[in-house]
């Protein structure tokens, strides 16, 4: 589905790199937006579009922590626990985080809206306690914030109007 | 600049060529760096770390590039900062090199003790305890204890299956690398990966079928820990009860070296077993690897299926009877008809049995009606003349260097020459690929030139054509032909893929006159070491078939008949009308091939067979033979080395070398007493062919100092892959060495005037028709069962479906095959695999 | 002092190309396409620019490196920013594009690359689309593309995205990535400047690094030369966190203590409490105790407390922290971030962090200490890339100045 419905920007990654094969990140970023997260359907897809072995495509997915290869919510709420931000309250935000939302760490919550994670350095360390959704930051965060941002993506997901920013990133440049 | 560099291991001296990693550099000098990542065959990565050694540099004035000198006139040497991997660094002139020293201990010390950690150390009931790099480094290096709690050990997997074929054990594995490399690398199937990071690293596959390469065993082979093992030989025995014998590959012409590992069984009644096959080194031939069907298709040597007793028809029926009542049976049957017998034979069986055999039919029954069952492809006295040169190595092919292969799907037919093909490529040698439709051998090839069907000779003949003009056109076929004709070395490998016996005759020639054409320099190819014509044969001793003139016009050593005999076809229809009245069948199954369809008028038929095969069932006698895995003998193999295999197992039941039944029953016949060892044939043989002349079983067996050095203790190095002990082979000379021949008239080249849907035969390695490799339990789930690949366009005007079954209409049969139509054929070309050999280009139907 | 990099801070708008242009924006792009190659490097070599990525590098004597001959040669700009505490090239990727960008193309020229990729973190949402931005204003106003300024020089530049590896900074690692293949770093030799992206000669900078070049160009490697000292010229941003009453970038001029730095311009420390140690390279650098305030930033200022400014990511730990924690902190990180292709990193990262958590949670013996110290020591000198040479650090140093931290941890199980 991936080949058909994002054709332009497939053939402009191609014409940007000197070989196809560093077309797999932006190609496995679409994926998983598309199928919302790297099944092994979407490998074969990037594996195909690429004319790579899906095991490459595995392996990659495997490596960085972007790329989830079990189901997850809708949003997944990432935060930053590492030394800087813990030193300014991470590691109790993440208690509050995990309380609130009823699930573990790497949780997701019963009506698949919400997975919990916990994530090194973000770049954030001056604005912590902080949490990335979806790729969006959310930073200067408290117990007050987090209840909000939780409100405001329940509203947002009935209305169905997810984005995916890291789409919309490389989509929108080559538009 | 000097191509050697001389460098300092420990204070010994070693000179070695420019480019040369330490590490290789040292072991020439028998000081063993030990490694674990590295991999002689594969390119370095540095990442085991445990070949750490002190590197020094001699020490250079800016200004002048004079190297500073102690007061003791010794030179300066600076070691850097700290240790550095022996693997990844080049030698260079005055380059020092420590491996003893306080610091280098510790580190090897270190990187054991690290290993460990997460190692689970269940050697005692590893296959890999006895004759692991872990364990023997372990015992070398390491410090004896851990510090590690053992607490706090990962849990892993243990008996992962990666494939039908091999088995992973995920604690066991150390992340070397070897394998995913050599898949990826080596053999360009990156079918294993790396899963996760840092200690979460597992190798895995989404491949489909699981582990899907042609050459998975390897990886168990360089898996320095017994991580990868082959579900044949899992759990079977240890490594220390195992006694190899050397043998040879008993499927393909390249010959692969191999070793058997066999064991007395008790659970096979006190019978000697074959446990496992591994690879042989002989760098000339197969250097440390081999595929999966010769690895795991052994099977049919030790199989319940075999034959196991003389059979002779009384009252109709086969009943079990004693060697001589059937030796004599068979003389009877024979003397009977002596006007009117004939031979055809396998391309299997040793030269000795060959050579026999034809003595046989020809001085013992007075008959030229010899020939070679099945015969696919033509072109022995071909390549005795202008055959790859004595002396030649594939692997010393590269830049500057052309390889054309026309009409062979090497990768199906001989993988091992596929990858030696592949990777003279990608050292730079000009591939040309010429087939009628994609094969895997492209995609490494700098011209692919697709003929239409039945325009194999013409297009060849055409590129004859654009090679002797000195023209300096730019349409793609001058240009190759041009690269052909200059290259340095020009190795030309021709098949039979959709051509029929005669078609692949004049195919040949054509290629012949290519390589006897002169260059620039005013020099042909033919003749030249690393030059010269190979016949990618059907079978491991086609090229030993026709070396012995199982042939009607040619005796042994290519010497014209004067009244050649009929040819298998005219043998068997003679058969039908009675011209023929006795046939002895030497491993030939011409009924289960399609080319029989009863005895006809034969008042005798005698099958010496491993099977009771379909045209066993009909014969009047039938001696059973043993398989190459019991007996010794030599082949002859596609670059015409003559190599020796090894008794290595059991006799199985009653059974004789093919050889001896043969001897035995000239014996019976009136030709006096047959030699007693095989060796003795080989003797008579040597001196009956004259281009075996020279050869003795002796010479076959020597062996010279390979490189790179694998083997013996030190396991680590190149894997488990044995040593090359027993032999080396002999390759035999070429006529163009020698003086090289006039070119060949050519008969017709021209185009075919075609009908309809054309069908061509597509080799499959595990061909699921193939008598002895279905005995493959292991490899089973993978043989390549009827499948006929289909083109979009016919597809769809026969409304045919990927994944349908369909019925296949060709050369009087009706194959039942799964239609699979992925893009891999041109239009109006039907290719079916996994069916019995359907010979040349055939009218065909297909439909639902 | 008015900022150099973090311009954006006075100029609003900044990361739009008129503003950008209307502040001197591209006149050293001007200026240096008018110069040979040789020259820009000469002055580039000249400023004294070393890598602002970490290793402190000299950036002129790096592009000086590459073949001059021609052929394919690649600029990869390094926004990959993963090291714990480090925050800087974000917030120049958002707020001050431009400068990056004309960096960049001013390597591109002085190394004749026709090619260049920004390497960015995956996670960097808002840097990427500021950064986007600028290139479509670049590709629109003839600054990318065919012929730049009606000059001979064509350059393209793309972003590439990350997808969460902290490895992928290292630039053997990054390339790896790029060229679609697991993030692992190799053994060098091959260096990048040899054999880089596509295997071909390639610069690798780091963010900061490149949006130092237009000033210099601009300004002269005089002009540049006289801020900081004679080993560290120029401006610098430090990563302030942990803590400190206003953490945040610091763009400072080299020289400047971190007591200045922590005490005068971030407000010092939350509740007047005292300083115990800070981390003064993020996670991979060697803490330090607070007598190492005085130190000047710099790259050499650390040397007599064995330590490193590194990116300058730096991180304030006061008085309550425990020394074992934030060894357990950083040293899960390097554990979480190895690439695993070397042993004594991933096998030595997985061991200490195993020891520590144990320790930390008041299981460990005064034994678990010796081998955290042995491993630590086991790791140093022998991994493949940096990364393992950092994560022996955090050990080693808090285990050297803080032991009180840890005997109070074992004391109890003897
Ligand atoms: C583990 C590791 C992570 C690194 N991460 C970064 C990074 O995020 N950004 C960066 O510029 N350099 C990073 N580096 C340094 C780069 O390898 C390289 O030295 C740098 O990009 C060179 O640019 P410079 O000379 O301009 O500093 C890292 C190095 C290591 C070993
Ligand atoms: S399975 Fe064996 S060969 Fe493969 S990485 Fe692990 S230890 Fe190395
Ligand atoms: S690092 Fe040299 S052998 Fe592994």
């Amino acid at each position: 589905m991936i080949r058909e419905k994002y054709a332009d920007v497939i053939q402009e990654l191609f014409r940007r790199y000197p070989e196809r094969k560093s077309a797999i990140l932006p190609l496995m970023h679409i994926a998983q937006h598309e199928y919302g997260y790297m099944s092994e359907e979407a490998m074969q897809e990037v594996a195909d579009i690429l004319g790579l072995n899906p095991t490459h495509v595995k392996s990659i997915a495997g490596f960085y922590t972007l790329f989830y290869e079990e189901p997850v919510g809708k949003y997944v709420l990432e935060i930053c626990n590492d030394l800087a931000c813990a030193l300014r309250g991470a590691d109790e935000f993440v208690a509050m985080a995990s309380n609130k939302l009823g699930v573990p760490v790497e949780g997701t919550t019963p009506d698949g809206l919400f997975t919990l994670k916990t994530v090194m350095c973000l770049g954030a360390c001056d604005r912590a306690p902080m949490l990335q959704c979806n790729l969006r930051f959310h930073e200067h965060l408290n117990e007050e914030k987090f209840t909000a941002l939780l409100d405001h993506l329940h509203q947002e997901a009935s209305s169905d109007q997810v984005e995916s920013a890291v789409v919309e990133k490389i989509v929108s440049y080559i538009n | 600049m000097s191509d050697l560099v001389t460098i300092t291991v420990d204070g010994v001296e070693v000179t070695v060529p420019k480019g040369e990693l330490v590490v290789d550099a040292a072991k020439r000098i028998q000081n063993d760096i030990p490694v674990f990542c590295y991999h002689p065959k594969m390119a370095p990565v540095g990442m085991c770390r445990m070949c750490l050694v002190e590197i020094g540099l001699p020490v250079r004035d800016r200004a002048t590039g004079e190297i500073l000198r102690n007061p003791d006139g010794t030179p300066q040497l600076n070691f850097g900062k700290g240790l550095q991997t022996a693997c990844t660094v080049q030698v260079a002139p005055g380059m020092v090199v420590r491996t003893t020293t306080k610091e280098v201990d510790e580190a090897r010390a270190g990187v054991i003790e690290f290993l460990l950690t997460s190692h689970p150390l269940d050697c005692p009931i590893c296959d890999k305890g006895g004759e692991c790099p872990l364990q023997n480094l372990t015992m070398a290096h390491g410090v004896g204890t851990s510090r590690f709690d053992f607490s706090l050990k990962m849990k892993m997997d243990k008996h992962v299956p990666l494939g039908d074929l091999i088995f992973l054990d995920r604690e066991r594995c150390i992340q070397c690398a070897r394998c995913t490399r050599f898949q990826a690398e080596v053999v360009d199937d990156p079918v294993i990966g790396f899963h996760n990071r840092g200690r979460s690293l597992e190798i895995m596959t989404l491949s489909d079928p699981g582990f899907d390469s042609y050459w998975s065993g390897n990886t168990t082979d360089i898996c320095p820990v017994g991580a990868l093992t082959t579900a044949d030989f899992r759990f079977g025995a240890r490594p220390w009860e195992l006694i190899p014998v050397a043998s040879l590959d008993p499927y393909s012409p390249a010959g692969s070296n191999i070793v058997f590992s066999t064991r007395i069984e008790a659970k096979a009644g006190g019978r000697t077993v074959i446990k496992r096959i591994l690879p042989r080194q002989n760098e000339a031939v197969n250097e440390i690897w081999i595929d999966d069907r010769t690895r795991f298709g052994h099977h049919f040597a030790e199989s319940p299926n075999r034959l196991t007793k003389p059979l002779v028809r009384k009252n109709g029926q086969l009943v079990e009877a004693s060697w001589d009542e059937a030796l004599q049976a068979v003389a009877d049957g024979l003397t009977r008809n002596k006007g009117a017998a004939a031979g055809l034979s396998n391309d299997r069986v040793s030269n000795e049995a060959l050579y026999l055999f034809q003595n046989l039919i020809r001085r013992g029954l007075g008959s030229n009606h010899l020939d070679l069952s099945g015969a696919r492809l033509a072109g022995g006295d071909v390549t005795a003349k202008v055959g790859l040169s004595k002396g030649s190595n594939l692997k010393e092919l590269g830049k500057g260097d052309a390889i054309l292969v026309v009409a062979s799907d090497l990768h199906e037919e001989v993988p091992i020459w596929w990858l030696r093909v592949k990777q003279a490529a990608e050292r730079g040698a000009t591939l040309v690929v010429m087939n009628v439709r994609p094969t895997r051998l492209e995609q490494k090839a700098a011209h692919v030139f697709r003929y239409g069907a039945g325009e194999a000779l013409s297009a060849t003949h055409d590129l004859l054509n654009a090679a002797k003009v000195d023209s300096s056109g730019d349409d793609p076929l001058t240009v190759a032909a041009a690269s052909l004709v200059n290259a340095n070395n020009l190795v030309i490998f021709y098949g039979y893929e959709g051509l029929s016996y005669g078609e692949t005759d004049t195919l040949a020639r054509i290629l012949a006159n290519l390589l006897l054409l002169k260059n620039n320099e005013g020099q042909a190819h033919a003749g030249r070491v690393n030059n010269g014509l190979i016949a990618v044969w059907p079978h491991n001793n086609t090229q030993g078939a026709w070396d012995m003139g199982i042939h009607p016009a040619f005796e042994p050593g290519y010497k014209a008949v004067a009244n050649p005999g009929m040819g298998e076809a005219e043998i068997i229809a003679a058969a039908q009308t009675g011209d023929i009245r006795a046939l002895y069948l030497l491993g030939a199954d011409p009924v289960g091939d399609g080319r029989m369809a009863d005895r006809g008028k034969l008042d005798f038929l005698v099958v010496q067979e491993l099977f009771r095969t379909p045209t066993a069932k009909l014969a009047d006698v039938v001696l059973p033979a043993q398989s190459w895995a019991e007996n010794d003998g030599t082949f002859t193999n596609g670059e015409r080395r003559v190599q020796r295999y090894y008794p290595a197992i059991s006799t199985v039941g009653l059974s004789r070398p093919d050889w001896q039944i043969i001897a035995q029953v000239g014996e019976k016949l009136g030709q006096g007493k047959g030699p007693i060892a095989a060796s003795l044939v080989f003797r008579d043989m040597a001196r009956a062919v004259p281009q075996y002349k020279g050869m003795d079983y002796r010479s076959l067996a020597q062996v010279e100092k390979q490189w790179p050095d694998v083997g013996g203790a030190d396991l680590y190095y190149g894997g488990t892959s044995y040593e090359n002990k027993s032999g080396l082979g002999q390759q035999w000379a070429a006529e163009a060495e020698t003086k090289l021949p006039e070119p060949y008239t050519l008969g017709d080249t021209n185009k075919p005037e075609l009908m309809g849907l054309q069908l061509i035969y597509g080799a499959a390695l595990y061909n699921g028709t193939g008598r002895l490799i279905r005995e493959a339990e292991v490899l089973r789930p993978r043989l390549a069962q009827p499948t006929v690949l289909l083109h979009e366009t016919d597809a769809q005007t026969r409304k045919i479906n990927h994944g349908d079954t369909v019925q296949v209409n060709v050369n009087g049969l009706n194959i039942e095959a799964v239609a699979a139509v992925n893009g891999h054929v041109p239009a109006g070309l039907a290719v079916l695999r996994g069916s019995q050999f359907i010979p040349g280009l055939q009218r065909a139907a297909v439909h639902k | 002092m008015a900022h150099l990099l973090l311009r954006h801070r006075e100029i609003e708008n900044i990361k739009k190309l008129d503003v950008y242009r209307a502040h001197g924006g591209y006149e050293a792009l001007k200026k240096v396409l008018s110069m040979a190659p040789a020259e820009v490097i000469q002055v580039v070599m000249e400023s004294n620019l070393r890598g602002r990525g970490g290793a402190g590098f000299p950036t002129g004597l790096k592009w000086n490196f590459i073949p001059k001959v021609a052929g394919d040669k690649y600029v990869v700009v390094n926004t990959d920013e993963s090291e714990t505490g480090t925050f800087k090239d974000r917030e120049l990727m958002e707020g001050n594009p431009h400068q990056v960008i004309e960096g960049t193309l001013i390597a591109a020229y002085a190394i004749g690359a026709k090619l260049t990729f920004n390497y960015m973190r995956g996670e960097y949402m808002d840097a990427a689309y500021a950064f986007e931005e600028a290139l479509k204003e670049c590709y629109a106003n003839n600054l990318l593309g065919p012929n730049i300024l009606g000059s001979e020089f064509s350059c393209d530049m793309y972003p590439h995205y990350g997808a969460g590896a902290y490895i992928c900074g290292e630039e053997t690692a990054l390339l790896e990535s790029l060229h679609g293949n697991l993030g692992q770093p190799w053994s060098k030799p091959p260096f990048p400047a040899v054999e880089g992206l596509y295997r071909k000669p390639t610069v690798v900078n780091n963010t900061e690094t490149l949006a130092n070049v237009p000033l210099i160009i601009q300004n002269g490697a005089e002009w540049y030369k006289s801020m900081g000292t004679p080993g560290s010229t120029g401006p610098k941003i430090v990563c302030l966190s942990g803590h400190v009453v206003k953490p945040g970038n610091y763009e400072i001029i080299m020289g400047m203590t971190y007591r200045e730095l922590i005490y005068d311009l971030a407000g010092g420390i939350p509740g007047g409490k005292k300083v115990k140690g800070f981390l003064p390279s993020g996670g991979s650098g060697p803490v330090v105790k607070e007598e190492a305030l005085d130190a000047p930033i710099s790259y050499e200022g650390l040397d007599k407390f064995g330590s490193a400014m590194g990116s300058a990511s730096v991180i304030v730990m006061d008085e309550t922290v425990d020394m074992v924690w934030a060894a357990k902190k950083a040293t899960h990180f390097f554990k979480h971030e190895s690439c695993g292709k070397c042993t004594p990193c991933r096998e030595g990262t997985f061991w200490l962090d195993k020891v520590i958590h144990k320790v930390d949670s008041g299981r460990g013996t005064a034994n678990d200490i010796k081998v955290l110290n042995s491993v630590a020591e086991q790791i140093g000198g022998k991994c493949l890339c940096a990364l393992g040479e950092f994560a022996k650090n955090p050990i080693l140093s808090t285990i050297k100045h803080f032991p009180q931290d840890y005997q109070a941890k074992v004391r109890a199980n003897g």
